[in-house]
């Protein structure tokens, strides 16, 4: 597959129209130019242990049935650990020991509260590298991002709802609002701490008891979160932790004595449990699919839009449900923009994501790299030209080269569905509309970019755009006060900022 | 068609009255179901009051191709254009009181005083909703304090079309508390009228017609309830759904439904006491906020960093 799109490369690089000979003839040298040497973070920062328990009323246990689950480091198909794998039986001690807990914890002043908040928080300062480094081992995606993305955001978010705990009157939903009870919260392994923290700060913060599934692909941060819940002298059974596999998850949501169900995940699931919980009390909030629109005029400043391109897909290998991940080119710039962004593109280093240079980790499971290949297959199949900067792939672990596909149409595949993977459609437009249009013709809703330097054209299209988040001039930036969740089938309810208190409160 | 068994003859015993045709509301415009179809409206005691058209799955479907039709221009008309519009209806309705009254007080079996309460109530709503279209922004949405330099601003904006069933037993004040807060922020909407006593509702189309509110709005269907609800429901064109006028049972077949396309569902109001909802109590903004999505856009400042300005 490389090989082949390596051949591709020295065709577009001798394009007549490219900007200097001076850049296409520095490309071609790139991949010798650009060698850096080796520069891992230390793993010895992080201790993992040869086996792990559920996280149940403040003690670490075997699953009932004693069943267990290997958790594989992505790069390299080293098994890091084994993890007690949860079942119904686990899930009704869990729930039961979190409707133990939410009496007093919800009693609790709510100021007493946000010190318990504020004490995680710190501690996930403190603890930032060994979690930064955990994170990369166990789910693929490069230190650079664990480092400088996940960690500082997660401890913000739980900074920032520590402070909302003693301020839940003035949040704007009435006096003294109430907390739902046990919330159910099943999480994705694309930003497992992160995640985490989006969904237990503010869960916490309201008064609520938490039990919490992270991913069966990346258990390990979740269970050093309940490490760190012990360190904070959090009361037993406020937060529950049960790594498992979806049996598990599904038992969570339709656990009778759960008030609230969060869930960020696949589109398809996510359908699932709103059928679930159909005809219940439980209150409901879904973070789902999305297959962005990254809408590039031809005013944009090239360079920036090029940038913004590559965070928006390349970001966490594109496994990203906010990334941009469909790209809609103005038609006067296409060449330009393309050809800016194929050389930028062959200057990302692919591997070892402890490595502090890699820009792209590996992809987090065999499952989800199968995935991915079929799709980009389905791309070239369905008439679409795909090109990879060469890029050597590791002979272990779970790889994808960076991949654009032009020459895409509305009605392929690849412009979509939700591809989940480092793989970038790209389509054109001739007029503001076209572009809103065409941005819009997707079943989902969570993300959007718009690249131009005409104020009035950015705030009108993302009027028009109907998308949760839009990101002009900028992508995939994320913040806890900012409110992040989409429109239609990308899920419903919103996390992050004073919105985010409404999922756990009782209004 | 029989008699009026009503006492309007009495008084003037030489001239027949003219009745009315009772008639669904769609785009605007007063269709009979396409279906031909009628079923008989009685009062509480079993008197025949009118047919109301029996709709079909297909009236449901043309609604929603109206209430999409209508979206744009409803839904970017300015908070104040919509607040005057909603602020007409209840100039309209107050012109029209006596009609309301009495046909509130034939379908719900009420005394004259209560059903001009309820009149009352319902063209005070109208006034309520009519003050938040241009308010409800600033309350649910704002700038967001991001930990970077970047102008980051959150906005309530109309999830889309949303099905609306009416609550069954209030079918005039309980019907207005509903449709309106679904319109306020500039849904549009398909209201499924009380099944039992929907000839409010549809005289509401009526004046809607003539308050400025533009055609498709707010679309009225009578009928049965689970008939028009189900494919209401799951239409994959529809984005919300409002369950105020659906018992345990249907409500959870909707909500089902609704999970195809992701619909957002505002279940019914749990009821705590044996008279049911108390639709005179002022309401909350959950009404709203129920059929709102949250926007979030971002945009560099380019006033902070360690590198100095860049704007």
């Amino acid at each position: 597959m490389t090989t082949e799109n390596m051949d591709k490369q020295p065709s577009n690089t001798n394009n007549p129209s490219s900007s200097t000979d001076k850049q296409s003839s520095g490309m071609n040298k790139r991949s010798s130019a650009f060698e850096y040497a080796p520069a891992p973070e230390s793993r010895a920062i992080v201790d993992i242990a040869p086996s792990y328990g559920l996280f149940v009323d403040g003690e670490f246990t075997e699953a009932a049935d004693g069943k267990v689950f290997k958790t594989v480091s992505p790069s390299t198909e080293e098994v890091l650990s084994e993890v007690a794998q949860a079942g119904s039986e686990d899930v009704d001690r869990a729930v039961g020991a979190a409707r133990k807990a939410f009496d007093k914890w919800s009693a609790l002043p709510g100021s007493e509260r946000a010190k318990y908040l504020f004490r995680i928080a710190r501690i996930i300062q403190e603890r930032s590298r060994e979690l930064a480094v955990l994170e990369t081992l166990d789910n693929g995606k490069p230190i650079r991002e664990t480092r400088d993305a996940d960690l500082p955001l997660v401890a913000a978010h739980f900074f920032y709802y520590a402070g909302w705990a003693d301020k839940l009157d003035h949040a704007g939903f009435g006096a003294h609002p109430r907390p739902l009870g046990v919330a159910g919260q099943v999480i994705p392994w694309n930003f497992p701490l992160l995640m985490l923290a989006w969904k237990i700060a503010p869960a916490l913060a309201a008064g609520n008891t938490v039990v919490l599934k992270p991913a069966e692909t990346t258990p390990l941060s979740a269970l050093f979160f309940a490490d760190i819940c012990r360190q904070a002298g959090l009361p037993r059974g406020v937060v529950n932790i049960l790594p498992g596999y979806g049996d598990a998850g599904a038992a969570i949501v339709a656990h009778p004595d759960v008030d609230k169900v969060a869930f960020t995940g696949s589109t398809a699931v996510g359908k699932e449990i709103a059928r679930t919980v159909a005809g219940t009390r439980k209150k409901l909030t879904l973070e789902l699919g999305g297959k962005g629109a990254n809408i590039v005029f031809d005013d944009a400043p090239i360079d920036q839009a090029v940038e913004g391109i590559v965070t928006g897909i390349f970001f966490n290998q594109g496994q990203v449900c906010c990334a941009g991940s469909r790209l809609l080119v103005q038609e006067s710039i296409h060449d330009e923009l393309l050809e800016s962004l194929k050389r930028r593109l062959s200057t990302l280093r692919l591997g070892d994501p402890l490595d502090k240079n890699t820009d792209i980790g590996a992809i987090n499971s065999p499952e989800q790299l199968a995935r991915i290949t079929a799709l980009a297959e389905r791309g070239e199949a369905e008439g679409a030209e795909r090109w990879s900067p060469a890029c050597e792939l590791p002979s272990a672990g779970y790889w994808f080269a960076p991949t654009l596909f032009t020459n895409v149409t509305q009605a392929h595949t690849i412009a979509r569905d939700e591809i989940f993977g480092p793989v970038l459609s790209v389509l054109t437009f001739r007029t503001p509309e076209e572009a809103v249009a065409k941005a819009n013709n997707t079943p989902y809703g969570l993300s959007a970019g718009i690249w131009t330097e005409k104020g009035s054209r950015i705030l009108a299209v993302a009027g028009k755009l109907r998308a949760g988040v839009i990101w002009s001039n900028t992508f995939n930036k994320f913040d806890p006060t900012s409110p992040f969740g989409g429109y239609k089938e990308s899920g419903f309810g919103r996390e992050g900022g004073r919105h985010g208190l409404e999922a756990y409160l009782d209004v | 068609m029989s008699d009026k068994p009503k006492n309007t003859e009495k008084a003037e015993p030489r001239r027949l009255s003219v009745f009315k045709t009772y008639k669904l509301y769609v785009g605007g415009k007063f269709p009979r179901s396409e279906s031909g179809r009628v079923y008989e409206v009685t009062d509480p005691k079993g008197n025949w009051l009118a047919n109301a058209p029996l709709s079909s799955r297909k009236d449901a479907r043309d609604a929603v191709v109206a209430a999409r039709k209508a979206f744009g221009a409803w839904s970017g008309a300015t908070a104040y254009n919509r607040g005057q519009v909603l602020y007409r209806v209840a100039e309209m309705l107050e012109g029209r009181k006596e009609q309301f009254v009495h046909e509130v007080a034939d379908a719900e079996g009420l005394s004259k005083p209560k059903a001009t309460a309820q009149v009352d109530a319902a063209i005070d709503r109208w006034v309520w909703y009519a003050g938040w279209t241009d308010k409800i922004a600033q309350v649910v949405g704002g700038g967001n304090p991001v930990a970077g330099p970047f102008f980051n601003l959150s906005s309530p904006e109309p999830t889309g079309v949303v099905a609306v069933l009416a609550p069954q037993e209030s079918s005039f004040l309980g019907l207005v508390s509903v449709i309106a807060p679904v319109i306020a922020t500039g849904n549009t909407a398909v209201v499924i009228a009380s099944e039992r006593s929907p000839l409010p509702a549809l005289s509401l189309g009526e004046v809607l017609a003539t308050s400025d509110v533009p055609g498709g709005v707010v679309n009225v269907l009578s009928g049965r309830t689970a008939e028009i609800a189900a494919p209401l429901a799951a239409h994959q064109d529809v984005n919300a759904i409002d369950l105020a006028g659906a018992d345990d049972v249907l409500a959870k077949e909707l909500e089902i439904a609704a999970a195809d396309n992701l619909k957002r569902v505002l279940r019914p109001q749990p009821v705590d006491n044996a008279d049911g909802v108390d639709w005179f109590a002022t309401p909350g903004i959950e009404r709203m906020t129920a059929f709102l999505e949250t926007k979030t856009v971002w945009h560099p400042t380019g006033s902070l960093g360690a590198s100095g300005s860049s704007y």
